[in-house]
């Protein structure tokens, strides 16, 4: 294929020196093999990869050592065969000089492969196995950033341009230059597999017209195929994928966007021959080709590297001096950065190592005031103003960054290369993007965290409230109790207390806000016949209800359903909760029948009734009737618990903690009771069915309030203690449980237990001072 | 083995800011051989003058600002707005006048804005625009050119005499400026008014032509080493010679004179490549360059023609440094991958 297709300019760009013969003066040598292999983990983009070997483990050479981790991540391979020495953090090739978790092999000298399944036609595998085959062969984009291929490749965008990427465009580096000058074939055959994988209209080789010996293998190599080798001239960041598909398309990747998106693929030189090996010759990506180049190494070249190999050991076999040397690059001398120790490994990115002399790239002068000369403008390649970007960054304006579009800085550093003031822009740069990033996320965070704080702040509000309306009503009854002992005082506090009650439990008991509107008809105001006709409501929904729970039973018990207990249980509430609204059927119209049925509800209903021709409830009769309904309630949550437990339900534990809840209000409500007998005669009992237990517990209960009334204070406390006591040791235990099931409720059990324990002692206190 | 750790990229290019500073000083030279060739000695007296003031005056700003004196001192920075500014002045400017200058661009217009990039204005004008304003008689005291009237030449020891105020000559030597006298003039036909005036030359001022033209080989010089791009120069002599063909009225007594008559006069060319392409105090992206400089083309023939002064560079450049964030936020270009 001729190479006179159309070229578009790249804007921007600098010429430095190129410096890339001196590695090319022989062949690529081949692999030494070290004494010790260190695979780091995550030496692709996305997530590391996950060990499959132990310490100790022998392995065989190109065995997987670690699996690829979800959909962005590839696999590992050890270059070698020999024994797994250690799983642990060593320092890694990064800006940071960071540390990362790294497999360490021991090499056994045998080299001994694992068993290989040669492929010799790719297309029996369909294009999924094939993306399988290559993620697990550990295929990552070997030009520098180091992107799993699969994930380009695993694209479903209609492709129309498969791009090849040979420009290597950095000084000094040779790698790919001398892998077409020596595999051109193995190349062409691995752009094969992914124009089988991708299905292009068009597909691309894009060479710098530098590397005239490439060009010629290339063009020989694809000659008779539809693949076109495109000469371009020679620019600093040619080869950056944007700038490629730019230079050979015209065409733009969106800002933030990926190549895919404008139907374009692209891949580097070294990752499609390597994807050839992986799928012909069933070899992973355990080695590659490294340029080692730089006046302070006596035979710069470029070399066969297995994936793991320590700097030490490469640049040893290259030569290298360490006196003449202060720095040692990783890849290339715009865009690489300098290790802070040899003991590094060369990974499945590491392009190239330059070791350069003291003079050869000097560090800069220290930096002058910047002029806006704007040459660093001139020479962006992303049309950026970089002179600009480097106000606002220092300034530290993030609005003005973005506006600037910080983000679409691809760090070539062709702008601190033509800096005359010597300014570090791309280090600014770097800087301010992180900046950025992390601005975004804890914006993010707080808007989470607000939802959240704002969430709390309504419940504490709404605990608030409650417990400021509660003390109030506990007032206004002493207030009332205290001054005034009339029958219609007591019932208008009566009133309030129902009022609260039916705010409080207006979601939950429909039943109770009904009673709680029955006994507010009692003080005369309310309109009998509508009270009643509101009852007769609650019956007749409350009958629907149970229908359709009955006829979902019928269904569930037919269709042999999971959720049968459920059922089962919200028909029994139902039944019971039917009862409960008929008897109160009575009360608010006299003349309603009454369902003997429930000798509970028989009682209550007597009860009532006597209480309504009582003409009113008196305070304490009104707690001994929240005392019942609470204790009926409890006794049905018990069971309830009961049941869920045997079912190893996790309703239990709600059940459990509600249960809790319901007991203290229980003690609450007796607490309240027993303060208002102190002062207030008793008065005459409603008539009490003696068969029904929970008339009998009321019974129980106020007995033995009234004999705590009868203690001293001081008896009384010590009585409060020890229940207190007992209290704090069951919500212990209940603790220990939750600890050691690593239940959520733990939290909460600790802080109800350290309230209990801040309650004890001020009871002790108050003990002390009595 | 301890490695150094720098950030990349570690190649840079020999470039150097005081190499630039440099190189635009060079560029000055063919401009002011023909202003001393027609005017005399006194712009290299001034010349000098002002850059031993440039220099000290920097180097007092830099101690008080406790900032390393020699390392901002080799920028040249200083340096290259003594010269400027003592190209622009009359050049029998009194050495006083030439210190007024120099504190104000140096101390004020430099230093206390922040420094060299940090300075809104261009140091050279600011001084410039004050001392046109304080000192009306003493800055628009041109001599005459060689030539004109049978003006003679003023030597070096006569120039530093007549400068240091040891043997003042100048006031025998003055000229109304071409501009000027068109400025005043209300009946002539252009024409008529080159025939008037010695001081006119073929299609210019005389003298003025040349001293115009070696400021524009010096600007293309410049260009050719792309120490600034083409655009605010090219921006500001199309914009000029466009308004001033649109007021030219084919040379009648209410024309504002030729496109080339304003091209070559004053201090033209000398702000299109020496003083519009100063980058700190101009816009930043090449087309909002040339916007910046197609308006102070447009604003040097409004004040030339209409306004109270005879030339208009320094007053232009002045008002659109301040368009010039303005300028900015409209030019912004087209960053890759922001759709076409």
């Amino acid at each position: 294929m001729s190479a006179a297709r159309k070229v578009w300019k790249l804007p921007g760009g600098v010429h430095p020196p190129e410096n890339k013969q001196q590695s090319l003066t022989g062949p690529i040598t081949p692999a030494v093999l070290p004494k010790e292999l260190i695979f780091p983990l995550g030496m692709h983009i996305g997530a590391p990869a996950e060990p499959l070997v132990q310490v100790g483990d022998t392995v065989l050479k190109g065995q997987m050592i670690a699996k690829p981790k979800g959909f962005v991540s590839t696999a590992i391979h050890a270059s070698t065969s020999g024994t797994v020495k250690a799983i642990e953090p060593r320092p890694i090739v990064h800006a940071s000089g960071m540390t990362a978790n790294a497999i360490v092999i021991e090499p056994d000298g045998h080299d001994k492969w694992r068993d290989r399944n040669p492929l010799d036609d790719y297309t029996t595998l369909n294009k999924n196995d094939l993306l399988e085959l290559i993620n697990n062969a550990g295929i990552a984009g070997m030009g520098g950033a180091g992107f799993p291929s699969r994930v380009k490749l695993a694209t479903d965008k209609t492709i129309n341009e498969l791009i090849i990427n040979g420009t290597e465009c950095e000084p000094y580096i040779t790698a790919d230059d001398i892998l077409m000058q020596e595999k051109a074939d193995e190349i062409v055959e691995g752009i094969k597999i992914l124009q089988y994988l991708v299905n292009p209209k068009e597909t691309l080789v894009g060479i710098e017209d530098n590397k005239p010996l490439a060009i010629k293998a290339m063009q020989i190599a694809t000659e008779g195929t539809d693949i076109q080798v495109v000469v371009f001239p020679t620019k600093y960041p040619s080869g950056g994928e944007k700038q490629l598909i730019q230079i050979l398309t015209g065409k733009e990747v969106k800002s933030g966007g990926l190549p895919a998106d404008v139907g374009i693929v692209c891949q580097n030189i070294g990752t499609v021959q390597a994807i050839y090996r992986a799928v012909k010759f069933d070899e992973p990506l355990i080695s590659r080709i490294t340029t080692l180049t730089g006046k302070a190494l006596s035979e710069p070249q470029n070399k066969e590297v297995l994936i793991g190999t320590p700097f030490d050991d490469v640049l040893a076999a290259a030569g290298f001096t360490s006196k003449k040397s202060e720095l040692i690059i990783a890849g290339g001398p715009m865009m690489g950065f300098t290790v802070e120790s040899t003991a590094v490994p060369v990974v499945k990115t590491t392009n190239c190592i330059i070791a350069p002399d003291k003079k050869e790239l000097p560090t800069p002068p220290p930096a002058q005031a910047c002029i806006r000369c704007g040459m660093c403008a001139e020479a962006c390649p992303a049309s950026l103003l970089p002179q600009q970007l480097y106000w606002f960054a220092q300034a530290k304006d993030q609005e003005g960054l973005k506006a600037h579009h910080i983000m679409d800085c691809i760090e070539c550093g062709a702008c601190s290369y033509v800096c005359p003031s010597n300014i570090p822009l791309v280090q600014y740069y770097r800087a301010s993007k992180g900046d950025v990033r992390k601005t975004e996320e804890d914006a993010k965070k707080a808007d989470y965290a607000k939802g959240r704080y704002e969430a709390r702040l309504a419940r504490i509000e709404k605990a608030e409230a409650e417990k400021e309306a509660k003390k109030k009503a506990r007032q206004a009854k002493a207030n009332a109790a205290k001054q005034s002992k009339t029958d219609k005082d007591a019932i208008a506090a009566a009133v309030a207390r129902a009022d609260k009650a039916k705010a409080e439990h207006a979601n939950d008991d429909p039943v109770a806000a009904a009673i709680a509107r029955a006994k507010a008809k009692a003080d005369g105001t309310a309109p009998v016949q509508s009270e009643a006709d509101k009852a007769k409501d609650a019956v007749a929904s409350l009958e629907k209800r149970l229908k359709k729970a009955q006829d979902k039973l019928e269904t569930a018990k037919t269709s042999n359903d999971e959720n049968l207990p459920a059922f089962e249980s919200s028909v029994e509430k139902l039944k019971a909760k039917l009862v409960e609204a008929k008897a109160k059927l009575p009360k608010a119209a006299p003349a309603a029948t009454v369902d003997t049925d429930d000798p509970v509800a028989a009682a209550i209903a007597k009860a009532q009734a006597a209480r309504s021709s009582a003409g009113g409830l008196s305070p304490e009769e009104k707690l001994d009737k929240d005392i019942a309904s609470l204790e009926k309630r409890i006794a049905a949550t018990g069971k309830k618990v009961a049941a869920a437990e045997a079912e190893g339900s996790d309703k239990h534990e709600i059940l459990q903690s509600s249960l809790a809840k319901m007991q203290e209000k229980l003690d609450a409500a007796k607490a309240e009771k027993a303060k208002l007998s102190a002062p207030v005669e008793p008065k005459p009992e409603a008539p009490a069915a003696s068969d029904d237990p929970v008339q009998a517990a009321i019974e129980r209960a106020k007995a033995k309030r009234k004999a705590v009334i009868a203690q001293s204070p001081e008896e009384r406390l010590k009585n409060d203690l020890a229940s207190l006591e007992k209290r704090i040791k069951t919500t212990a235990g209940k603790l220990e449980d939750a600890k050691a099931e690593g239940s959520d409720k733990a939290d909460i059990l600790e802080t109800t237990l350290s309230k209990l324990k801040d309650k004890q002692a001020k009871m002790l206190e108050e003990l002390e001072s009595l | 083995m301890a490695l150094l750790t720098i950030t990349s990229p570690h190649a840079h290019n020999k470039t150097q800011t005081s190499w630039v500073m440099q190189q635009v000083l060079l560029a000055t030279l063919p401009g002011v051989l023909a202003l001393t060739y027609f005017f005399g000695f006194g712009t290299l007296v001034n010349i000098i003058w002002a850059a031993i003031l440039g220099a000290s005056i920097e180097a007092v700003m830099l101690m008080i600002r406790k900032k390393p004196v020699s390392f901002y001192l080799k920028d040249y920075s200083a340096i290259l707005t003594a010269v400027l500014l003592a190209i622009a002045m009359p050049p029998y400017s009194p050495w006083w006048v030439v210190l007024i200058g120099m504190l104000f661009a140096i101390a004020i217009a430099k230093h206390l804005y922040g420094g060299l990039g940090y300075n809104p204005f261009n140091p050279a004008m600011v001084a410039y625009v004050i001392l046109l304003i304080s000192l009306p008689v003493q800055m628009t005291q041109w001599a005459a050119p060689v030539g004109a009237d049978g003006a003679s030449f003023i030597g070096l020891q006569a120039a530093f005499l007549n400068n240091f105020g040891f043997a003042p000559i100048i006031d025998a030597h003055t000229m109304a400026t071409p501009l000027d006298v068109l400025k005043q003039n209300k009946s002539l036909t252009m024409d008529q008014l080159f025939e008037a005036n010695s001081q006119f030359g073929r299609f210019a001022g005389l003298g003025w032509e040349w001293v115009n033209f070696g400021f524009l080989i010096g600007g293309l010089y410049l260009l050719s080493r792309r120490i600034f791009t083409w655009h605010a120069p090219v921006g500001f002599i199309t914009a000029l010679t466009l308004v001033s063909l649109i007021g030219y009225q084919s040379g009648g007594s209410e024309s504002g004179g030729s496109p080339l008559f304003h091209l070559f006069s004053g201090g033209a060319m000398l702000g299109a490549f020496f003083i519009l392409t100063d980058p700190v105090s101009s816009a930043v992206s090449n087309r909002g360059r040339f916007v910046f400089g197609a308006c102070i083309g447009v604003l040097v023939y409004i004040i030339r023609v209409y306004g109270n002064y005879p030339d208009a560079v320094a007053f232009s450049v002045l008002l659109m440094n301040f368009a010039a964030p303005f300028i900015d936020h409209y030019t912004q270009p087209r960053t890759y991958g922001y759709g076409k």
